[in-house]
């Protein structure tokens, strides 16, 4: 080794010496538990431990979990509920921002911001826990209104047709102010000279939308898009737990909350965590994709 | 640019634009108004369909029960000690791994490893079996750990903090080591006390995380009484089983199904949010133009 080098690694001693709790940490809680998706090819007693002496039984819960007859019907409704959050929380976002643009009433726009917004902070649980209470048939605030129009009410969680409708509308509405914002600041981005030039052109307001703004957001909207898509087998566990009762299980259980169920409450080690592996080698597939997709042609870089 | 007057068009949509956001707010707002109601109101009137925005049948008797209910402030405390725990090993971990990948390889050469080794773990996962089985074998569960250890090193807050030293003046850190400082002294001394906008940010994300996350809880607990707060109003209010928090008297079970307990409940449980909600809203831009917009 040259004295060159030797002299740099001294110097970079202090970096590896502040990186080493993290690396500590990340071998134990994530690497670990990594090594620990053996127990899909194990017929695992917890009694004995992660690293104990487990009967291994190669792909038989693989092949279990295939004559579930539910795996199928799982499958199905978490892409359905997934496709559909990631293109509306594209589109709504982007039709929210583009109108907020519009205002020009400062304290108007900060004021919807801000109440937009809000929900995104909230626990899944405290939002539930509203929508439960407003969505309900007898006493819900919602369906009083839908009442006092003449119509039936409405099982929003209760009724299996409904469910997925309302799974993916209150995700959106929780978490629609975020990207609402994420899209202004990005409209923000762009040179306002464009605009005047365009107004000298002639151009109206529809026509600067249509030629400036949206081409002006359009690599951020492909970009959050391309990512999106690397979340399809996620069609968000923390929701729909929370609202998931067993009137709805046809349409409503998805693949994260059918591995706790099986896996976790019926104690099935093995079989969860067949499911749960397969999922996630699927899911590392989706979202290593997007980012190849989005570093090559949208010039991403993460870090 | 002068100014003309608006077309006829132009106003129109004015109008209509003005109406949909001013609308869609308005609903946000009276909904929660109503929640709120809700909890000061008397349950006769909820059930008969009486409450709209304002209570009615006012009374507070939704809050003095909660404020005696001591398994829902054990809970209360749990989220608090795992939110002052949680919090200071995530910005701890932050910092220390930060710094070093904000290096380039020309300066430490096993940057790229390292950035592997940590954004590996966002990509792939071992999922929730394996992790329970661990903090089992660790003897961990019921305890503070199963809730912030596994989450100590919260990547994506990782990245935001790095690209924000990395868009630091290199000059400052040459200047600093002509001065003979360290790399220790170089983060602490130089590079944190101009970090202040994207360190607020990540600390503000890491308390709402910590906070809001219910499923750890429950997972990594065996006993409803070391539950953090979400946890438990998964049980209570949102899934209603009484009889796993050991909840068995018909009184309590009538009072704990009462709308009003349970909106009241639900209140208190995002009260610290409403209280930091302010300071998120100054810094989430900035995290958010840190974050996402970044070419």
């Amino acid at each position: 080794m040259s004295s060159k080098r030797l002299k740099q690694a001294k110097k970079n001693l202090p970096l590896h010496l502040m990186l080493l709790p993290g690396v500590v940490l990340m071998l134990v809680f994530a690497y670990v538990p990594m090594y620990g998706i053996v127990i899909a090819f194990q017929q695992f007693v917890p009694a004995k431990g992660l690293f104990g002496n487990q009967t291994w039984v190669g792909l038989d819960n693989f092949r279990i979990v295939f004559t579930y007859p539910k795996i199928w019907q799982v499958l199905r409704n978490t892409v359905w509920i997934s496709i559909w959050k990631i293109v509306l929380s594209v589109v709504v976002p982007v039709v929210f921002a583009l109108l907020l643009n519009e205002i020009r009433l400062k304290v108007f726009k900060r004021s919807v911001q801000t109440i937009i917004y809000f929900p995104y902070f909230l626990s899944w649980v405290v939002f539930a826990g509203i929508l439960i209470d407003v969505l309900s048939p007898g006493t819900g605030i919602v369906n009083t209104f839908i009442k006092s129009l003449g119509l039936d009410p409405i099982y929003f969680l209760g009724n299996e047709n409904w469910f997925p409708t309302t799974v993916i509308t209150t995700d959106i509405l929780k978490t629609f102010g975020f990207n609402t914002v994420i899209y202004l600041a990005a409209i923000s981005g762009i040179h306002p000279e464009l605009y005047d030039v365009s107004a000298v052109d002639g151009a109206n307001r529809w026509q600067q939308v249509i030629h400036i703004t949206l081409p002006g957001i359009k690599i951020i909207v492909i970009l959050l898009t391309v990512l999106g898509m690397g979340n399809i087998l996620n069609a968000g566990f923390d929701q729909v737990w929370n609202l998931l009762n067993n009137n709805v299980l046809s349409t409503g259980e998805i693949l994260d909350t059918y591995v706790y169920r099986q896996g976790i409450l019926a104690r099935l080690y093995g079989q969860g965590a067949a499911i749960a592996l397969m999922k996630s080698v699927v899911s590392l597939g989706f979202i290593g994709s997007s980012y190849v997709i989005a570093y090559k042609y949208l010039n991403y870089r993460l870090f | 640019m002068t100014k003309h007057k608006p077309s006829k068009s132009r106003i129109v949509f004015n109008v209509f634009n003005y109406a949909i956001l001013g609308i869609s707010s308005l609903i946000a707002i009276l909904l929660f108004v109503h929640i709120v109601a809700l909890s000061f109101s008397d349950n006769t009137a909820i059930v008969s369909n009486q409450v709209r925005f304002l209570p009615v049948g006012f009374n507070v008797e939704a809050y003095k029960m909660l404020f005696q209910d001591t398994r829902f402030w054990r809970a209360f405390g749990i989220s608090v000690r795992r939110v002052i725990i949680g919090v200071s090993i995530n910005m701890t971990m932050i910092v220390l791994i930060a710094y070093p990948l904000s290096k380039y390889t020309h300066q430490f050469r096993m940057r790229n490893i390292y950035m592997w080794f940590f954004f590996i773990t966002a990509l792939f996962s071992g999922g929730i079996i394996p992790m329970f089985v661990l903090l089992n074998d660790m003897s961990l569960l019921n305890t503070v750990w199963a809730l912030v250890l596994p989450t100590a090193v919260p990547v994506f807050n990782v990245i935001l903090v790095l690209n924000f030293f990395r868009q630091l003046p290199q000059e400052i850190f040459e200047a600093a080591e002509m001065d003979g400082a360290n790399e220790f002294q170089k983060l602490f001394r130089v590079a944190l006390p101009i970090s202040k906008p994207v360190l607020a940010t990540v600390l503000l994300f890491s308390i709402v995380g910590h906070w809001n996350s219910w499923f750890d809880g429950i997972l990594f607990s065996t006993t409803i009484d070391a539950y953090p707060l979400q946890s438990y109003l998964q049980t209570i209010v949102i899934r209603q089983d009484f009889a796993s928090a050991g909840i068995t008297d018909p009184d309590s079970i009538a009072q704990l199904s009462n709308i009003s307990m349970k909106t009241a409940q639900i209140i208190i449980g995002m009260v610290p949010v409403l209280m930091i909600y302010p300071l998120l809203q100054r810094y989430f831009m900035t995290g958010i133009v840190l974050g996402s917009v970044k070419e």
